[in-house]
């Protein structure tokens, strides 16, 4: 087949399935939350309720567009484009089969770092926009947390590149092949998904907008699909973290007996589901704690697995 | 390839003269990122990827986001915007002007008495970036990282001191009882 077309159709249809799965996962989450709090969850429209993101869909497109006369209008309708851009971008480097990868970067590890760097604007700018106080702190919330959990994201991913030898990500998943990263980069790894879940600012790393203390944080003035954008890129957001941990630590497509793109597609789907799982199980600590926990605690622990792993790796050479 | 270098540059150039044009210190930083990413892409399409990725990681993404928390903080408005018109009037602005206008003519002067090199795109990935960094350019790194750590021990030690001010302030009544150390208050020069 054409490569140009081959290409095209590839990323077509990565954007229709998260674009789908981003949908889905609504409608994943609220059974699965209801599941362990020992409720029902959505159960009414369509069989097991499936059709509950469909129902979500028409209300928010059918919802007034309104934007707060004192906002800051273009910085307001940019913010939200951003995160689901830069999240939807980030999927390029993804290995998701061998030979089944939209772009095949030999700096993979640092462009998606780039990339999660950049959707922090998206949250900062809208709570800046909206010109609401709450959402300013949301904002501010959201900056510093992001600026101090980034640091050592990078770092605790250099494990991994130290171990393969590249920052290719189709390179890194061939290089598991013997052994998963996640045995002897099991530190890197917890580190990464702590990091991943203050990136995404899910629960319980949701201080930017803690609904008790800032009623929606840096999403209160947004309706309609505006607010939509922000969700969807949530639902992307936490996908990508899961689809990088299964990259980076958990062999990407290796598996026995089942195809390879089946053997992702499992691994991505468990991680999505321990996650939701963690917002049911686990409080919000206060915003205070959560930096100085990530700057004193787990900064230096990253530091620590970093010199390990290159003095193992060194060693080892010799 | 050419063509995409020629766009970005004049990308990159239009928003950097954004950057300083525009009265509103926000949008200025919108700008100020576009132009980042551009220098970026221009450094990715002259075969330097790992410098193209660590612009935007460390510049684009990690030092704007610094500049843009304490414009937050500031809460600037519209008599910011009228300030900075006011500032920036006619007359501000003609002596550097002219000043960098010269500058400009003597930089195409230079340039075109060069012979036209054509440009060299020699690839430059991350394992040279690394060996150059840490093989003859090892003391720049060291040098680099003390003066990073001591931006950190002065951060540290402000930071110090207005915890103990705000201490002080918060209870009166230990004022009076000077020899009696303050609870939770770390001993030693502060």
């Amino acid at each position: 087949m054409n490569p140009i077309l081959q290409s095209f159709l590839l990323i077509q249809g990565v954007l229709i399935g998260l674009m789908t799965l981003a949908g889905l996962l609504v409608w994943i989450e609220r059974r699965l939350l209801a599941l362990w709090q020992d409720r029902l969850g959505p159960n009414r429209c369509g069989p097991f309720g499936i059709l509950i993101f469909v129902a979500d869909g028409i209300k928010m497109v059918t919802k007034e567009d309104w934007i707060p006369p004192t906002a800051d209008k273009p910085v307001f309708i940019l913010a939200p484009a951003i995160i689901v851009v830069t999240a939807l971008l980030s999927f390029a480097i993804i290995p998701f089969a061998p030979g089944l990868v939209i772009l095949d970067l030999n700096i993979g590890i640092l462009f998606f770092l780039g990339l999660s760097s950049m959707g922090l604007y998206s949250t900062v700018l809208g709570g800046w926009a909206s010109n609401n106080k709450y959402s300013l702190l949301g904002g501010l919330r959201m900056s510093a947390q992001m600026f101090s959990y980034e640091v050592f994201m990078g770092l605790s991913l250099m494990g991994v590149v130290i171990l393969s030898g590249s920052l290719n990500l189709r390179e890194i998943v061939e290089a598991q092949a013997g052994m998963w990263f996640v045995i002897p980069q099991f530190l890197g790894f917890l580190i990464f998904m702590i990091a991943g879940l203050a990136e995404t600012h899910r629960l319980p790393f949701d201080m930017p907008e803690a609904e008790s203390e800032l009623i929606a944080g840096y999403h209160t003035e947004y309706s309609s699909l505006k607010f939509g954008m922000f969700f969807v890129g949530e639902y992307v957001g936490v996908t990508l973290i899961s689809a990088i941990i299964v990259t980076l630590f958990f062999g990407g497509w290796h598996g026995p007996v089942l195809p390879p793109f089946v053997w992702f597609f499992l691994k991505t789907s468990a991680f999505i589901i321990f996650f939701i799982l963690l917002r049911a199980a686990i409080p919000r600590p206060r915003f205070d704690q959560l930096l100085a926990w990530g700057w004193k605690f787990i900064l230096p622990l990253a530091l620590l697995n970093l010199i390990i792993t290159g003095a193992i790796v060194l060693a080892r050479g010799n | 390839m050419e063509t995409a270098f020629y766009i970005v540059a004049v990308i990159a150039v239009l928003t950097t003269l954004r950057v300083v044009t525009h009265t509103n210190a926000v949008h200025a930083l919108i700008y100020f990122i576009v132009s980042l990413l551009a220098v970026a892409v221009l450094f990715y399409l002259l075969g330097a990827p790992f410098v193209a990725a660590l612009e935007v990681i460390i510049y684009a993404g990690a030092i704007m986001v610094l500049f843009l928390f304490v414009i937050m903080m500031l809460n600037v408005g519209r008599e910011q915007d009228e300030q900075e018109r006011a500032w920036t009037r006619p007359g501000v602005w003609t002596g550097p002007g002219l000043v960098s206008l010269v500058l400009l003519g003597i930089l195409g002067w230079v340039l075109s008495e060069r012979e036209q090199a054509p440009v060299q795109t020699h690839y430059v990935g991350p394992e040279e970036v690394g060996i150059a960094l840490f093989g003859p350019y090892l003391i720049a790194v060291q040098l680099g990282a003390l003066l990073l750590l001591a931006g950190l021990v002065g951060a540290s030690h402000l930071r110090r001191h207005e915890r103990r001010t705000v201490m002080s302030e918060e209870r009166p009544d230990t004022e009076t009882r000077e020899t009696k150390p303050l609870p939770g208050g770390r001993g030693g020069a502060g």
